[in-house]
């Protein structure tokens, strides 16, 4: 049977991470067909109907999903699912908040966070912030699955027709009311799709000091990260926190600075092609996992590492 | 008021964590255990909502084997007033457990339902959203602020792109953040009366509640281990590495 792939959107754009759940869906089954449940979002379900590995979109519009509130979506998708063998999300905020309300309705154990699709039923998930990687076979008849984006590389984004096919709404779920969202707007890369990612940690010593982490930043057109502790500690907003329970990223090069390397950390960046390490602890666990380790006092290395890369002629983008 | 908090036994956050040798899962015996850290602050936040005289009764309910009522036993002596343990042994999934809740809910009519928005062992963050599912309450996951008003909760969500704001109505499931609050220590006098608090102990089997995995874990692997790095000693020397030798920049 065919795979439900849920797309997120913002009511205009598909969000990128659509384009990595799409191709995860794909090797589950070439039959991937896609539903965009929004207000207003003729835009997302075009965008949809243009990936070439999408096969059919399905398009669900009322005022009330226009804040993406999972107990107005998981309905949708529950009537839906009759027609498929797999349901599809990424594994983020959106994904982790709506897919297990689907798959308690369909009365599945649902899989999260794969990393690899095996077989249509076997995939492959990290379990202890990473620690463990686990392969496990789903033994439900349905099987609802959120995927890793930085995992699965982005689809193709042109060139596709799909069909968009209308469907019915749901009823409204009364209890739930959204108020607000506060989104951090930022000229820089995303955090979880940038090339090259920046993070500070407690070493910072406080939030005035990431100014230091911002022009190297700007510099590299790199995105910037920080550890929990950073976070905690009021430095920056959590939108930045790279670890088991902020993003996973997995950038060409990743930059840890004043970051010890606690294995939850760790957990959020360890896939990272190249790893820098600044600290001034040289026993630091950082550096067990760090290609390129410098100890060092951070408020030193930083200026010099922007003055090293002012002489560079060329520098990467 | 009345909230049910739902704690699970994990491996300690400080523990490095291996894999056994015949790939069948990893290594428990003599590791240390602890109360999976978010489900600390889910403690916490209920405690401190009794303590503003906004509930009456906090309920600690832990599902797992025997030992699993040291977990009971700690959210006591942080101060839930009473405990629940259903004993199932071996991997219990999300959708068993939270069948499992909704059985204790059924009998003990929450207003509230608090949990950790995910355990750090199975990394599955599933729970709560299931349980809401099977109640059909409103759910509010990753929770960093919890306000209660009357009959309502306004709760601030840790989302991808920053901060979101839902108001939900009474009975509700809220899966907590670690930035939700800082959870105490429990002080000795508080230890020692726990010890006296009461733990109802029930079976899996008496609630009902068929909890054979529906997965099959195959295997349990390390992740591939990373080439040993090296040392740097200048800025200089950085810089070059990563333009000529990683090539990156």
């Amino acid at each position: 049977m065919s795979v439900l792939l849920i797309a997120e959107h913002n009511n205009k754009e598909l969000r990128p991470f659509t384009l990595n759940a799409v191709t995860a869906a794909s090797q589950i089954d070439a039959d991937v067909h896609a539903v965009v449940i929004g207000q207003n979002c003729d835009e997302a379900a075009k965008a949809l109907s243009q990936l070439p590995l999408v096969k059919k979109v399905i398009h669900v519009e009322a005022t009330y999903y226009e804040n993406f509130v999972a107990e107005n979506f998981a309905p949708v998708i529950v009537k839906l699912a009759d027609n498929y063998s797999h349901i599809v999300c990424s594994a983020n905020t959106f994904g982790k908040n709506l897919m297990p309300r689907i798959a308690a309705s369909l009365d599945t154990s649902q899989i999260s966070d794969i990393i690899k699709v095996i077989s249509a039923d076997t995939f492959l998930r990290p379990i202890y912030a990473g620690n463990a990687f686990a392969t496990v076979k789903s033994k439900d008849a349905k099987k609802c699955v959120t995927i890793r984006p930085t995992s699965f590389d982005p689809c193709e984004s042109s060139g596709g027709s799909a069909p968009i096919e209308k469907a019915d709404p749901g009823e409204e779920f009364g209890h739930t009311k959204f108020v607000k969202r506060e989104e951090i707007k930022s000229d820089r890369p995303e955090l979880g799709t940038a090339r090259v990612v920046i993070s500070g940690g407690r070493g910072m010593q406080n939030g005035d000091n990431f100014k230091l982490i911002t022009s190297i930043a700007d510099k590299l057109n790199a995105a910037i990260g920080a550890s929990r502790a950073a976070v905690d500690a009021g430095y920056i907003s959590n939108d930045h926190q790279v670890g088991q329970t902020g993003k996973v990223v997995v950038p060409d090069l990743y930059i840890a600075v004043g970051i010890s390397g606690a294995i939850q950390h760790l957990a959020g960046m360890k896939e990272s092609k190249i790893i820098v390490a600044i600290n001034k602890d040289g026993e630091a666990p950082i550096f067990s996992v760090a290609d390129y380790g410098l100890e060092a006092d951070l408020f030193e290395a930083l200026p010099q590492f922007l003055e090293e890369l002012n002489k560079l002629n060329t520098i990467q983008k | 008021m009345k909230i049910l908090v739902a704690v699970k036994r994990v491996i300690d956050y400080n523990v490095q964590v291996r894999v056994k040798e015949d790939n069948t899962g990893v290594v428990t015996d003599n590791v240390k255990m602890s109360t999976n850290p978010p489900d600390d602050n889910a403690i916490e936040e209920a405690v401190k909502i009794k303590e503003s005289g906004k509930a009456t009764e906090v309920i600690a309910v832990s599902i797992g084997e025997e030992k699993a009522q040291e977990t009971v036993r700690k959210a006591l002596a942080v101060g839930a007033d009473r405990g629940i343990l259903v004993k199932v042994d071996g991997i219990v999934e999300p959708l068993a457990v939270s069948k499992l809740l909704q059985k204790i809910v059924e009998k003990e009519k929450p207003d509230l339902v608090f949990m950790g928005k995910q355990a750090i062992d199975d990394d599955c963050n599933q729970t709560g959203q299931m349980l809401s599912a099977l109640l059909n309450w409103p759910q509010a996951t990753f929770a960093s602020k919890i306000e209660i008003k009357d009959k309502k909760l306004e709760v601030t969500r840790e989302i991808d792109e920053g901060l979101e704001t839902i108001e939900i109505n009474i009975p509700a499931i809220v899966t907590c953040d670690l930035r939700l609050n800082e959870p105490r220590y429990a002080s000795l006098p508080n230890i020692m009366k726990a010890k006296k608090k009461p733990i109802e102990q029930l079976n899996a089997s008496d609630l009902g509640v068929d909890t054979s995995p529906r997965i099959e874990q195959i295997k349990v692997e390390e992740p591939p281990k990373r080439k040993a790095g090296i040392k740097v000693s200048s800025v200089a020397e950085l810089v070059q590495k990563l333009k000529n030798e990683a090539k990156v920049i």
